[in-house]
C-alpha cells in the first residue's frame, strides 16, 4: 500500500474505531501520533534529487473522464502534510474531557484531518476536491453539537458558505476540464500543469474567476469572510485548530497548484482587483479585529486578516512571493492552532473569554501566560518565528513586482500591507495585556489553575516548530523552492 | 429469449399473486410480497439474458416496441425499484392493516403487494414504447394502478385527499397528452416516433407552429408526470398523503419512466434544427424553474415526507438540465447515471423513514430527533442518504450532479449551471435539517424502546449504503455500461 494512502486511511480507520465504541481518546492519540511519525518518515525519505511528485500511486477509475485515484507528494505537499499531522496530533492532545458522544467528537476531528490530508496528497483534482468536502459534515456536527454561543445559526451559516464556495469551485474545475482539448481530457494536476505551460489550454478569465472566488470563499477572502470568525469562535477549540490551522490552507494550496501554472496571464489581468480585496482582508478586517471584545472572535478575525498576506504572496507570482506564501501557510497554521488551544484553555480556567472580565491571569497561571506570549509574538510576526520569514519574503516578493525603480500598484499595496504588522501588534499586545496583566477582574479568582500539562506540551510542540523553522527557514525552503522554481518558469 | 416476454412474465406474476391472495389465509399475506420479490428478481435476472437483438427493426412488433439499451436500462431500473418498494411495503404492512377497513384483519394487504407488480409491467412497457399510442396505453396502465395505490389507506383522510388530487390531475395530464398527440398526428400523419422523425424534415415551413403547439402540449403532459415546475403543484399533497412505499414508487420509477419517454419524444423532434432551437430553450426554462421552485420550497418544510416530495421536484430540475443539454456527448449517460443515483438514495431515505416512522408514530422531522442515540445505524443510513441527495463528494449523488453540470457547461448553458450551483447550495440547508434532527437534538422520549428492523430491510439498507459509497468512489463500471 502506498504510504500516502496509509496517511489517509489511518485517521479514517481510527475514526471508525471511535464510532464503534473503542476508548476514543487513547486510540485517537495513537492514530494521530502514528500518522505524524509516518509523515516524518516520508519527509525523511523524500528524494531531493528528483523534481516533481514522489510516492506516486495511480488507479485509473474512469479513463474516459480522466478520473483516477492518484496520490503523490512533492515538497509543497509534504510541508502541508506535516502541518496537517502536527496540528491533528496537537488538536487531539488538547481535547478536554468530552461531555457527550465522545466517540463521535474524536471521529469528527479525525475525519476533518483525513479530508485535509487526502486533499494535500491527491494529484487528481476530483479527489483533491472530494477529500476537502469530506470535512464539511464533521464541521457542521462539531459546531452544531459541541459549539458555544449561537452554535445552531453559525453551523448553518458556515455549512452553506462552504457548500456554496465548493460548488462555485466545482464549476471552475468543470470549466478547466472542458478547456483541455478533447481526447486529452484529464484531471491530473501534473498533466494540467504541462498543458498550461505548453499553452495548449486557454480556459479564459471566467474559469479563473470561478476558481479564485470558489477558493476565495473557502479561504475567507474579503468580502466573503464573515463565516470564518464566527465559526472559529463557536467551534470547540480542537475543531477551530484543525479548521483554521489546516483546512483553510486547502484553498491557497489549490490556487498555487492550479492558478499559478495555468492562469499566469489572468492572475496579472485581475491583480488590481485582488490587491484591493486583500487590502480589505489586511486593513479592514485588521481594524475589525482591534475592535473585538472577545478573545475567540479576535483570534478568528486575526486568522482572516493573515490570509491577506498569503494572497499578496500569491498575486506577486514570483518565486520569492510564492515561497513566502507557502512558508506563511505552514507558520500561520501552527500559530493559530497554538492560539486556539490556549484560548480553549483560558475559557476552561476562567469560564469566559470577554476581555472585560479577564485580567491579571499571569500571576496565577504563569506558564499559560508565557506560552500565550510566545504564540502571540509568533502571530505578530516577530523575527525568530517562521511567520516572520514568510511575511518578509512575501513583502519582498510583492515589492519587487513591476519595472525596477517604479512605484505602482504592487508597491503601494505592499506599503499599505506593512501597516498590517502594526495592526496585529496592536490587537495582540492589547489582548495579552488585558488578559494577563493588570488587576484581576471578575472571572479570575485565587483558585484559577495554571495550564494543564496536556495542553502545555501540545502548545510547546507547536511553538518549538515555529521557532526551529523561524531560525532555520531553509529547512522548509529546501523542500519548497524546487516546487516554485518549477511552477514559475 | 425475446424481451417481449419480460412484461408477459410480470403480468402473469401479478395475476398469480392475486389468485394466491384470494385463496390464502389471512396469516399468509406477507408470503405474497416475498413471492413477488422472488418473481421480480427472476425477471430482473432474465433481462440480462434477454436477446435484445430479437427486437430489431425487422421484427413484427418493432413499430411500437423497442428493446434498445435505453429500454433495457429502464426495465432493470423499474424492476429494481419495484422490488425495493415491496421491501418497504413489508415494513409498512402494519399501517396498511390498521387503515384499510375490513371484517378480517389484513384483508387489503394482498392487493397492496400485487398492484405494484402491475404498475411495474406498465412502466416496463413505457420503457419500450416508441409509438404515441403505445406510450399512451402503457402510461394509462401505470396511472390506473397508481390511482388505487395512492388512496389505499381508506381510513385516512389525507390519503383519500391525495388519491382525489392524483386522480383529477392524472386525468388532466392524460387529456393534455392525447390532445398533443392528435396535433402531431394531424400534421405528420404518424404516431410512430421514427416515422415522425423521418417525416419532419420534409414538412412545409407553415406547419411548424402547429407542430410546436402539439409538442408543447405533450411536454406539458409529461411535465405533470415528472413533476416539473410549473406543473408540480400536485406533488407535495399527493406524496405526503399516499402510503409511503407508493410515494417512493411514484417519485422514483414513475418519474424515471416519464424521463425516458421525454427523451424519446425529444430525440424525435430535435432532428430538425429549426425545431431544436425552439424546443431546447423551452426545456431549459422548465429546468431552471423546477430547480428554483423545488429547492426553495423545500427549505421551510417540517415534515420529512413533504420535504422529500419537494426534493424530488428539485432533482427533476437537475435531470431536466441534463435533458436540455442533450447535444453534449455525455448527456445521455449523465441522465441515466443521475437516475440510478436518484434511485439508490431516494429509496434508502424512504426505507429508513418508513421504519422510523412506524416506531416513532409519525414522519415529522421532530419524530427523528435524537435518532443517532436511539438507532445509530439507521441514523447513519439516513445521514448517508441525505448527504448523497445534497450532493456531497464520495457519494453517488455528487457524481450525478457533476456529470449533469459538465454536460450543461459543455453545451454552454451557463445560466443553468450557475442556477444549479446556487440551488444545490440551498439544498444543503434542508437536507442537513434532517441531519440536525437526528444528531443535534435530543430524543423526545429517552426511554423509547429500540427500533426493530426486519432482516430483509436490514440487508437492503446495508446494500443501498454500500452502493451509494461504492459508486460514489468507483463509478467506472456503471459509467462504462451507460455509454
Amino acid at each position: 500500500m502506498s504510504p500516502l494512502l496509509s496517511l489517509i486511511l489511518i485517521p479514517l480507520v481510527t475514526a471508525a474505531f471511535c464510532m464503534a465504541g473503542a476508548a476514543p481518546r487513547r486510540i485517537s492519540l495513537f492514530g494521530a501520533g502514528a500518522n505524524l511519525l509516518l509523515c516524518l518518515y516520508l519527509i525523511a525519505s523524500y528524494n531531493h534529487g528528483i523534481s516533481g511528485f514522489q510516492f506516486v500511486s495511480e488507479n485509473a477509475l474512469y479513463p474516459a473522464y480522466g478520473i483516477s485515484f492518484s496520490l503523490g507528494a512533492d515538497g509543497l505537499s509534504l510541508v502541508l502534510l506535516l502541518l496537517s499531522t502536527v496540528v491533528t496530533f496537537a488538536a487531539v492532545w488538547v481535547t478536554p474531557k468530552v461531555e457527550k458522544f465522545a466517540g463521535m467528537f474524536y471521529a469528527c476531528l479525525l475525519l476533518i484531518s483525513a479530508g485535509a490530508i487526502g486533499a494535500f496528497a491527491s494529484i487528481d483534482l476530483f479527489f483533491f476536491y472530494a477529500f476537502h468536502e469530506l470535512a464539511l459534515i464533521p464541521t457542521f456536527l462539531l459546531i452544531g453539537i459541541w459549539g458555544s454561543g449561537e452554535r445552531q445559526r453559525i453551523a448553518w451559516k458556515v455549512t452553506l458558505y462552504l457548500a456554496f464556495g465548493s460548488f462555485i469551485l466545482l464549476l471552475g474545475l468543470i470549466g478547466l476540464w472542458l478547456s483541455v482539448p478533447e481526447g486529452m481530457r484529464t484531471l491530473d494536476m501534473r498533466l494540467l500543469q504541462q498543458l498550461g505551460y505548453a499553452g495548449m489550454m486557454e480556459p479564459g478569465a471566467a474559469v479563473y474567476l470561478l476558481l479564485l472566488f470558489g477558493f476565495g470563499i473557502l479561504i475567507a477572502l474579503f468580502p466573503f469572510h464573515t463565516w470564518a470568525p464566527e465559526a472559529y469562535a463557536s467551534a470547540p477549540a480542537p475543531a477551530a485548530m484543525l479548521h483554521a490551522g489546516v483546512l483553510k490552507k486547502f484553498g491557497l494550496y489549490g490556487l498555487l497548484r492550479l492558478a499559478v501554472p495555468i492562469f499566469p496571464a489572468e492572475i496579472q489581468q485581475f491583480s488590481h482587483l485582488l490587491l484591493v480585496l486583500l487590502l480589505g482582508n489586511i486593513l479592514y478586517v485588521g481594524f475589525v479585529t482591534i475592535a473585538q471584545k472577545r478573545l475567540d472572535l479576535m483570534l478568528g478575525y486575526s486568522s482572516v486578516m493573515h490570509m491577506g498576506y498569503a494572497f499578496l504572496g500569491f498575486v506577486a507570482l514570483n518565486q520569492l512571493g510564492l515561497g513566502g506564501m507557502s512558508l506563511m501557510l505552514f507558520a500561520h497554521g501552527l500559530t493559530i492552532a497554538a492560539l486556539f488551544a490556549l484560548c480553549g484553555e483560558i475559557s476552561r480556567r476562567t469560564g469566559t473569554l470577554e476581555f472585560s472580565e479577564l485580567g491579571g491571569l499571569a500571576g496565577l497561571a504563569p506558564k499559560l501566560g508565557l506560552l500565550f506570549g510566545f504564540a502571540a509574538m509568533a502571530s505578530v510576526g516577530l523575527p525568530g518565528f517562521s511567520t516572520f520569514a514568510g511575511e518578509i519574503m512575501i513583502f519582498f516578493g510583492a515589492f519587487a513586482r513591476g519595472a525596477a525603480g517604479s512605484f505602482g500598484w504592487f508597491q503601494t499595496a505592499t506599503a499599505l500591507a506593512l501597516w498590517g504588522v502594526v495592526i496585529s501588534a496592536v490587537y495582540m499586545l492589547r489582548a495579552y495585556r488585558r488578559i494577563f496583566w493588570g488587576s484581576r477582574r471578575s472571572a479570575v479568582s485565587d483558585d484559577t489553575a495554571d495550564i494543564s500539562s496536556g495542553v502545555r506540551w501540545a502548545v510547546i510542540l507547536l511553538v518549538a516548530l515555529l521557532l526551529v523553522t523561524g531560525f532555520r527557514p531553509g529547512i522548509l525552503l529546501h523542500y519548497l523552492n524546487p516546487v516554485f522554481a518549477y511552477l514559475t518558469p | 429469449m425475446n424481451p417481449l416476454y419480460l412484461e408477459v412474465f410480470v403480468v402473469l406474476l401479478g395475476i398469480m399473486l392475486l389468485m394466491a391472495e384470494a385463496f390464502s389465509g389471512a396469516g399468509h399475506r406477507r408470503g405474497i410480497a416475498y413471492a413477488a420479490i422472488v418473481g421480480l428478481l427472476g425477471v430482473l435476472a432474465a433481462t440480462f439474458v434477454a436477446d435484445a437483438g430479437a427486437m430489431n427493426a425487422a421484427a413484427p412488433y418493432a413499430r411500437f416496441y423497442h428493446a434498445d439499451f435505453l429500454a433495457m436500462f429502464l426495465k432493470q431500473f423499474v424492476l429494481l425499484s419495484t422490488i425495493l418498494v415491496l421491501v418497504m411495503s413489508l415494513e409498512y404492512a402494519p399501517t396498511v392493516e390498521e387503515n384499510v377497513p375490513s371484517e378480517r384483519r389484513g384483508a387489503g394487504l394482498g392487493e397492496f403487494f400485487a398492484l405494484p407488480v402491475f404498475a411495474c409491467a406498465g412502466l416496463m412497457w413505457m420503457a419500450s414504447a416508441v409509438d404515441f399510442i403505445m406510450i399512451f396505453v402503457s402510461l394509462e396502465l401505470v396511472t390506473i394502478a397508481f390511482y388505487i395505490l395512492v388512496s389505499f389507506l381508506r381510513r385516512r383522510e389525507d390519503c383519500l385527499e391525495a388519491g382525489t388530487k392524483y386522480l383529477v390531475l392524472g386525468a388532466l395530464s392524460t387529456g393534455f397528452l392525447v390532445y398533443g398527440i392528435t396535433w402531431i398526428f394531424g400534421v405528420t400523419g404518424h404516431t410512430n416516433l421514427a416515422a415522425i422523425a423521418s417525416a419532419l424534415p420534409g414538412l412545409d415551413h407553415a406547419v411548424v407552429p402547429a407542430l410546436l403547439f402539439g409538442f408543447g402540449i405533450v411536454l406539458v403532459a409529461l411535465s405533470f408526470k415528472i413533476a416539473a415546475a410549473p406543473f408540480q403543484f400536485w406533488v407535495p399533497d399527493v406524496y405526503q398523503g399516499a402510503p409511503t412505499p407508493v410515494t417512493a414508487f411514484l417519485s422514483v420509477a414513475s418519474k424515471a419512466a416519464g424521463f425516458v419517454v421525454l427523451l424519446r419524444v425529444l430525440q424525435t423532434f430535435v432532428v430538425v434544427p429549426e425545431l431544436q432551437d425552439r424546443i431546447i430553450p423551452l426545456v431549459a426554462i422548465l429546468a431552471g424553474a423546477t430547480m428554483i421552485f423545488g429547492n426553495l420550497a423545500a427549505i421551510p418544510q417540517s415534515n420529512l415526507k413533504r420535504l422529500l416530495a419537494y426534493s424530488s421536484i428539485a432533482h427533476a430540475g437537475y435531470l431536466l438540465v441534463g435533458v436540455a443539454s442533450i447535444g453534449a456527448p455525455f448527456a445521455g449517460s449523465a441522465i441515466l447515471f443521475y437516475l440510478a443515483a436518484y434511485l439508490l438514495m431516494t429509496m434508502l431515505a424512504f426505507l429508513v423513514m418508513i421504519i422510523v416512522a412506524q416506531a416513532a408514530g409519525g414522519d415529522e422531522l421532530s419524530d427523528f430527533a435524537g435518532l443517532s442515540q436511539r438507532a445509530p445505524h439507521l441514523a447513519f443510513a439516513m445521514l448517508l442518504a441525505m448527504l448523497s441527495l445534497a450532493g456531497l463528494p464520495l457519494t453517488v449523488g455528487f457524481l450525478g450532479k457533476l456529470f449533469i453540470f459538465e454536460s450543461a457547461v459543455a453545451q454552454q448553458h451557463y445560466v443553468l449551471a450557475g442556477l444549479g450551483v446556487v440551488t444545490v447550495a440551498a439544498g444543503f440547508y434542508y437536507y442537513l435539517k434532517v441531519v440536525r434532527a437526528m444528531y443535534w437534538q435530543q430524543p423526545a422520549d429517552p426511554d423509547a424502546p429500540e427500533i426493530e428492523v426486519g432482516a430483509l430491510a436490514k440487508f437492503t439498507i446495508a446494500a443501498l449504503c454500500a452502493l451509494i459509497i461504492w459508486l460514489g468512489v468507483y463509478p467506472g463500471p456503471l459509467l462504462a455500461l451507460l455509454r
